[in-house]
């Protein structure tokens, strides 16, 4: 099983010097809002310019091809960004026992985005991440926007997918409840340092 | 009819500049507050256009390859600047300036030289009665395609960031995610000219063959000339447009295919 390793990731306003996520484990991050939660994901990513070491398994980020990269370790932004008309052409094959777990039909990948609600956006944001079959996800605030029948299913899904799979999975949560129910683990991150 | 030129002297282009006097009034007294910039863009052009009849009387007379260059070196130079100079948002740095450039110098410069040294065939190949007025054309038309396309990138690319990041989010690689973006710049930027040879001579009458007509030449060779001309600016736009829009949005994204807004302005 594969462990998300990061080690001296370094960039403006992130100083992360140790961090493990073991496959399979959920690793839950909190802080207050501008302690570099997002920029700690964004970096693991490689979507920003940042300096460090990052293993996936045997695996060194900087060795990978980054949208290869990006392609295992996918970064779930709170707000989500749709670029065609329709659901559908946003991932290539959407898993249809998903969409159920998360209370869709499937007539919903021929709905027009601009018609989604923010709880519906949310929802299939992290659906056509887990279409793309990643190893690990780094899920900023998958539920914020969610009521909280759904954000019940929502965390059985990650949660499931996490040890079915055995990914690691490092999920920004502003709710202690949230953490307590989903996290193996927890760190708080106070101006770029892990506490 | 063998015409000839009617010369034209003080006198005539005074009659004219009193119909844009006549202009600038109606501005004034309608409140519309243009005609100051009326009056700046009129001297401009009367100032740059006798001053290139002058300098292209001078090269007439002494056919230098140096002085040809270097005038040649100047139209590109201005050239860039206008293209830099249109954008809303361009590249930081040398990149801005040097990618409009490079991108006129590989199509409106290569097309010309081509021109003269397989078409046309004057002798010299670099008499300036071809070549300036030839890559004065095409500068002058692929300025604005390059100009609009480069536009159009750095502005959707700006506008829509969200977009191409979450497609690098999932995967994808820089030139996927910024597909959409670079083919709607591109078309922005070759629309003008599409345009232009649709309506030549039915709704206009291009701005060269008029002056070849007023200038006593047969209409017959000057229509040839300017569907020559049409072609060369339509293949030399789409040429410039295209490496413009290749090397800017190269320019968008770093080695690790990172989205980097922080290289526009």
């Amino acid at each position: 099983m594969a462990e998300l390793w990061i080690e001296r990731l370094e960039r403006p306003g992130l100083h992360i010097t140790d961090l493990r996520v073991p496959g399979g484990h959920i690793l839950c991050l909190h802080g207050p809002s501008g302690s570099g939660k997002t920029l700690l994901l964004r970096a693991i990513a490689d979507l920003d310019p940042n300096n460090g070491q990052v293993w996936l398994g045997d695996r060194v980020r900087e060795r990978l091809p980054a949208a290869q990269w990006r392609r295992q370790v996918i970064y779930v932004p709170p707000v989500s960004h749709w670029w065609a008309e329709t659901v559908r052409p946003h991932a290539a094959r959407w898993a249809e026992d998903m969409l159920a777990a998360l209370g869709f039909e499937r007539d919903v990948l021929d709905w027009s985005v601009r018609r989604l609600s923010t709880g519906e956006r949310q929802r299939l944001a992290v659906l056509r991440a887990l279409a793309r079959e990643p190893e690990a996800l780094l899920l900023d605030e998958p539920t914020a926007n969610l009521d909280p029948a759904n954000t019940e299913h929502m965390e059985k899904l990650l949660r499931d997918f996490a040890r079915e799979r055995q990914a690691p999975l490092l999920w920004v949560s502003h709710d202690p409840a949230q953490r307590a129910q989903v996290g193996d683990t927890e760190h708080r991150l106070v101006e770029g340092r892990l506490q | 009819m063998n015409g000839g030129v009617i010369p034209l002297g003080g006198f005539e282009l005074g009659l004219a500049a009193s119909l844009l006097a006549l202009a600038g009034a109606l501005s004034w007294r309608l409140q519309m507050g243009v005609e100051r910039r009326l009056l700046v863009a009129a001297v401009r052009a009367a100032v740059q256009l006798s001053l290139l009849g002058l300098v292209l009387q001078q090269l007439f007379h002494t056919l230098s390859p140096w002085l040809i260059a270097a005038v040649a070196g100047l139209m590109l130079a201005v050239a860039g600047y206008e293209v830099w100079s249109r954008q809303g948002r361009h590249l930081k740095g040398w990149w801005g300036y040097g990618t409009g450039m490079l991108s006129m110098l590989l199509s409106s410069v290569s097309i010309a030289l081509i021109t003269v040294q397989v078409i046309l065939q004057p002798t010299p190949w670099f008499h300036p009665q071809y070549l300036i007025p030839l890559l004065g054309m095409l500068l002058g038309n692929t300025m604005t395609g390059i100009a609009v396309a480069m536009d159009t990138l750095g502005r959707e690319t700006w506008n829509r960031q969200g977009e191409i990041e979450a497609r690098l989010m999932l995967g994808e690689h820089a030139i996927e995610a910024i597909g959409d973006i670079r083919r709607s710049a591109l078309r922005a930027g070759l629309i003008p000219i599409l345009n232009s040879m649709a309506a030549a001579g039915v709704v206009s009458l291009p701005g060269m063959m008029t002056g070849q007509i007023l200038a006593g030449g047969n209409p017959l060779q000057a229509a040839r000339y300017q569907i020559l001309i049409l072609f060369l600016i339509a293949a030399g736009t789409a040429l410039g447009t295209a490496s413009a829009v290749l090397i800017a949005s190269h320019r968008l994204f770093d080695k690790r295919e990172r989205l980097r807004l922080d290289r526009l302005n």
